[in-house]
């Protein structure tokens, strides 16, 4: 038996890696990949705890977050197809009409 | 032989994220994920929770993945272009770093040692007895009935946004 | 019927509701003025039911009060939408509605043709009423919104004809004097309620509630809160009776509408102070020395107003003179305790100063009309300059108006007071009173005195108007002369009721001493209004001490004065018309002074007016420039420029604000787990 504490560091060094993801990379996709990578290490924390705890809530909340998640893909990625339309571009650099 | 299993599980996820991160190439990025996604799906067997293993491969490493994959191929993206800010790394870096110590601290803390709280009848021996399936399905049409017809409005919303936005014209 | 009493301000509402409302729309003036006229007539009609019951009950019974609901209430404060019926409520009743009615009838005549025709019976509708809340109101709130509401309608009217700037101006001065007046008006109520509240715990603005507990007050022998309170209400009496020092706006209140100052400036709006005085009868009697006060200013402003109608020549201002001099004579009434005589000249005066206002606008119409003619149809190239209101242009007027002329005349009587008409036997009554009452020791032959005099110039001057107008040559150009006419039926006919009314509606207060000559008729008026001035009793002590010879001979001599005065004015504009200008020539300073109204404007202008714009201008030019400006465009600065710099903050990269976002996270949770 793995204690707990195993599979919480393990998501925090995920977390941790999608941050940084986040902050340094600038093509879009990659960004929403590392946001799926820090949703998913959330996920394993929820399904660790549930376990740990002997309830069923945490799983179905990975559920949801599996829905938000897969909602998420469908509309950001619509998004990504849009901008690239317009801007032949999908560096996040170039997402600055604010700027203008 | 648990822990020895779980280490390599838990290097290969950990090494797949960073792979992930640090690929030029999004395509090798988004493989780097599927493999992450895998390891997690593998940690969740081990946590007693086979549903949610198979729908992470089905759902992210299947359904969403694919997606990815697909936008990445649509869009013929290779890899990054222009020119990288140093100090956007190391910003990064910082506040990745300052993130990971802080979420150690509040794990490793003495008052998170015994993990308690109030111990629930779903254990190994449940879900072997009823079904791992059974037991999500009766929680999902019971007690979180209206949050999962909400989920549904949601994805309905998801599929009309994503039809209007990708489409060239309306 | 006392049941229904709420109908009677009702029916003008509904009145104003629509022509105000649907006027525009409906533009056929017979339904306008029809509807505006019905109205009033119909609140004349439960008025007039009203009183008949009135009459049927006995004399300590004669008052009802029907409340419809309560307006406001707040701790002990308690205001109602009340009405209150008792004689002296239904006298004036009685003066509003039908001198109303008469008036809204003349208007049609009058306003015919007029731009916005709607808009002045609409605004004659609401003034009406106003006019039936103040003298209904059973409580000081209720009558202080009508008062309000009264003043309003006033500078509406005034400034009917806004297009033209001194009808604007004049609206603008009646609003802004009166003010001065209705403040004084609100401090009155705001003291009255707090004495009596705190001294006695009655907290009450309820007339009746107050009479009732005014056996609390003491008779303040020197200076004291209830002499306080009643200076107060003196001092919203004199803004909206007109009487000095605020009667200035009166006079250039005649740029309005002639049925306006008939119905306004003449028998009811102006006469709300003297209505308020009666109806707070039981205050002021407590203070003496109010009372003194408001018997020299009544007697002054009689007097001072007097001298001034001798030397103007519109026909109108003459009359507007006359108004406020007769004003003074009511408020002579009240300073002396005579609330009774007061209120009976207040009714006499409305019928013979309504039907002086609308024969003057029935000369002036026709006048107008002539040099209309004159100049559109005969190319008379000066006509339209020629001022239809200006008496040294008319003269001779008796043959073309011979109705107007009848009635004008009988109405001029009755206000010089010759015996037999109106105006005599409540002059009388007052002169009397004030020369008899108990309260001002010697200074009531100085009243007397004031009020003879001024009764002299009275006759003086309202014959010389008769004299200058209908008598002699005409001085009108010769193309108008043939187009004057009389007026049409509609103006004659309230001329003709009014007219009656100022001969015979003297004879229900018959002085005692000739009541008892005639066989014992008594004073109805009197009679009738005991219940309402119980209270004043102490000062109406009838000078029981003199002796009947001696007001035989007061009588006489007030008779004789009046005649003087027409005599003068006989042999100075009749039999010798040089004189006068002779005089004028003799005398110009005294005739400057005089013509210019004794430079009262100026004065005032001096004193408050400038002034006033003067730290008008300090406060828009130094403070609200510098000081409020300078507030406003600073922070304005100050936001500008720290938008400005903050601007940067937003680069517009998302990098940014993802690290920004993360940073604020980690932030967050760090202040929270190692706090």
């Amino acid at each position: 038996m793995i204690a707990i504490h195993h599979y919480l560091i393990l998501s925090a060094i995920l977390f941790a890696i999608g941050t940084v993801g986040v902050l340094v990379r600038k093509n879009a996709i990659v960004i929403f990949m590392c946001i799926e990578l820090m949703l998913n290490a959330v996920n394993l924390t929820f399904i660790a705890l549930s376990n740990h705890l002997g309830k069923l809530d945490g799983q179905i909340f990975v559920f949801f977050v599996m829905t938000v998640a897969a909602a998420e893909a469908a509309v950001g990625l619509a998004l990504m197809i849009a901008f690239f339309n317009n801007k032949e571009s999908i560096e996040v650099e170039d997402f600055n009409l604010m700027k203008q | 032989m648990d822990s020895i299993f779980f280490y390599i599980v838990a290097a290969t996820a950990v090494i797949s994220g960073i792979l992930v991160v640090g690929c030029k190439n999004p395509i090798n990025s988004a493989l780097s994920l599927i493999m992450t996604f895998f390891s997690l799906a593998t940690l969740y067997v081990m946590l007693d929770a086979p549903f949610m293993a198979a729908i992470q491969v089905i759902v992210y490493a299947g359904a969403i993945m694919v997606l990815i994959v697909f936008v990445i191929m649509l869009l013929n993206i290779r890899i990054e272009s222009g020119k990288r800010y140093m100090h956007t790394r190391v910003m990064g870096a910082i506040l990745g770093a300052v993130v990971l110590i802080e979420t150690l601290y509040v794990i490793m803390r003495p008052a998170s040692q015994n993990l308690t709280g109030g111990k629930g009848p779903v254990d190994a021996a449940m879900v072997l007895n009823v079904g791992h399936t059974e037991l999500i399905g009766r929680a999902l049409f019971t007690d979180y009935l209206l949050p999962f017809e909400i989920t549904s409005i949601l994805l309905l919303v998801a599929i009309v946004g994503a039809v209007l936005l990708a489409k060239r014209k309306v | 019927m006392f049941e229904y009493v709420w109908l009677i301000p009702l029916f003008p509402l509904i009145g104003f509701a629509i022509n105000g409302l649907l006027g525009k729309k409906i533009k056929n003036e017979k339904i306008i003025g029809g509807l505006g006229t019905v109205m009033v007539v119909c609140s004349f009609i439960v008025s007039a039911l009203i009183l008949l019951q009135l009459l049927g009950l006995p004399g300590e019974e004669r008052h009802f009060e029907k409340t419809l609901f309560t307006w406001i209430q707040s701790g002990n404060f308690k205001a109602d939408i009340g009405f209150l019926i008792d004689p002296l409520s239904v006298i004036m009743l009685m003066v509003v509605t039908g001198v109303g009615s008469l008036i809204h009838l003349y208007s049609i005549g009058y306003m015919h043709g007029e731009e916005g025709f709607y808009r002045y019976f609409a605004y004659l509708n609401l003034f009406t009423f106003s006019m039936l809340l103040l003298v209904l109101g059973n409580n000081l709130l209720l009558m202080f919104v009508g008062w309000e509401g009264v003043g309003l309608c006033s500078y509406l009217l005034i400034g009917y004809y806004f297009h033209k700037k001194s009808a604007g101006d004049a609206g603008k001065k009646a609003f802004v004097v009166n003010r001065i007046g209705d403040f004084g008006f609100l401090l009155g109520i705001f003291t009255l309620f707090w004495y009596f509240g705190t001294k006695f715990n009655v907290w009450t603005i309820n007339f009746h509630e107050l009479a009732l507990q005014s056996h609390l007050l003491s008779t303040e022998a020197t200076f004291g809160v209830i002499t306080l309170v009643t200076l107060f209400f003196f001092i919203g009496a004199t803004g909206k009776s007109a009487q000095i020092p605020l009667y200035t706006w009166l006079p250039d209140a005649m740029e309005g509408p002639t049925p306006v100052s008939a119905l306004i400036h003449a028998a009811t709006m102006v006469t709300a102070g003297v209505y308020m005085i009666a109806r707070m009868n039981f205050l002021y009697i407590k203070a003496p020395q109010t009372l003194m006060v408001v018997a020299i200013v009544g007697a002054a402003t009689a007097i001072f107003a007097a001298t001034i109608g001798t030397a103007q020549n519109d026909i109108k201002r003459v009359l507007a003179y006359s108004t406020v001099s007769q004003l003074g004579y009511m408020f002579l009434a009240m300073g002396v305790g005579a609330f009774t005589a007061g209120i009976f000249h207040l009714m006499t005066h409305a019928f013979f100063k309504a039907c002086l206002f609308l024969g003057s606008g029935s000369v002036i119409h026709g006048m107008h009309y002539a040099l209309h003619h004159a100049d559109h149809h005969e190319h008379c190239a000066h006509a339209a300059d020629v001022d239809p209101q200006d008496m040294r242009n008319m003269g001779g007027l008796r043959k073309q108006m011979p109705w107007t002329f009848l009635t004008f005349l009988l109405a001029t009587i009755a206000i010089a007071g010759i015996p037999g008409f109106a105006g005599f036997f409540s002059k009388d009554e007052i002169l009397w009173q004030a020369f008899a009452n108990p309260l001002h020791g010697d200074l009531n032959y100085v009243l007397w005195g004031l009020g003879a005099v001024a009764a002299g110039l009275t006759a003086f001057y309202m014959f010389r108007l008769v004299f200058m107008t209908f008598f002699g040559e005409s001085r009108l150009i010769p193309e108008a002369k043939k187009h004057l006419h009389e007026s049409h039926i509609v103006i004659v006919l309230p001329l003709v009721v009014l007219a009656i009314l100022s001969v015979v509606g003297g004879w229900i207060g018959l002085p005692k001493l000739i009541g008892e000559r005639l066989g014992n008729i008594p004073n109805y008026f009197e009679h009738f209004l005991e219940p309402v001035f119980a209270n004043g009793h102490v000062a109406a002590a009838e000078g029981a001490h003199l002796s009947a010879t001696l007001e035989w001979g007061l009588m006489g001599t007030s008779v004789l004065i009046a005649v003087v005065g027409i005599s003068i004015a006989y042999a100075l504009y009749i039999i010798a018309p040089t004189v006068p200008a002779r005089f004028v020539a003799r005398f110009p300073r005294l005739y400057q002074l005089v013509y210019n109204k004794w430079y009262v404007d100026e004065i005032y202008d001096f004193l408050f007016v400038n002034p006033c714009k003067a730290f008008g201008n300090f406060l828009w030019k130094g403070f609200d420039v510098v000081v409020v400006d300078g507030l406003v465009n600073g922070t304005a600065f100050v936001v500008k420029n720290t938008g400005g710099g903050m601007r940067y903050l937003q680069t517009g990269l998302v990098h940014n604000y993802a690290m920004t976002m993360v940073l604020g996270v980690v932030v967050i949770v760090g202040v929270y787990i190692f706090r």
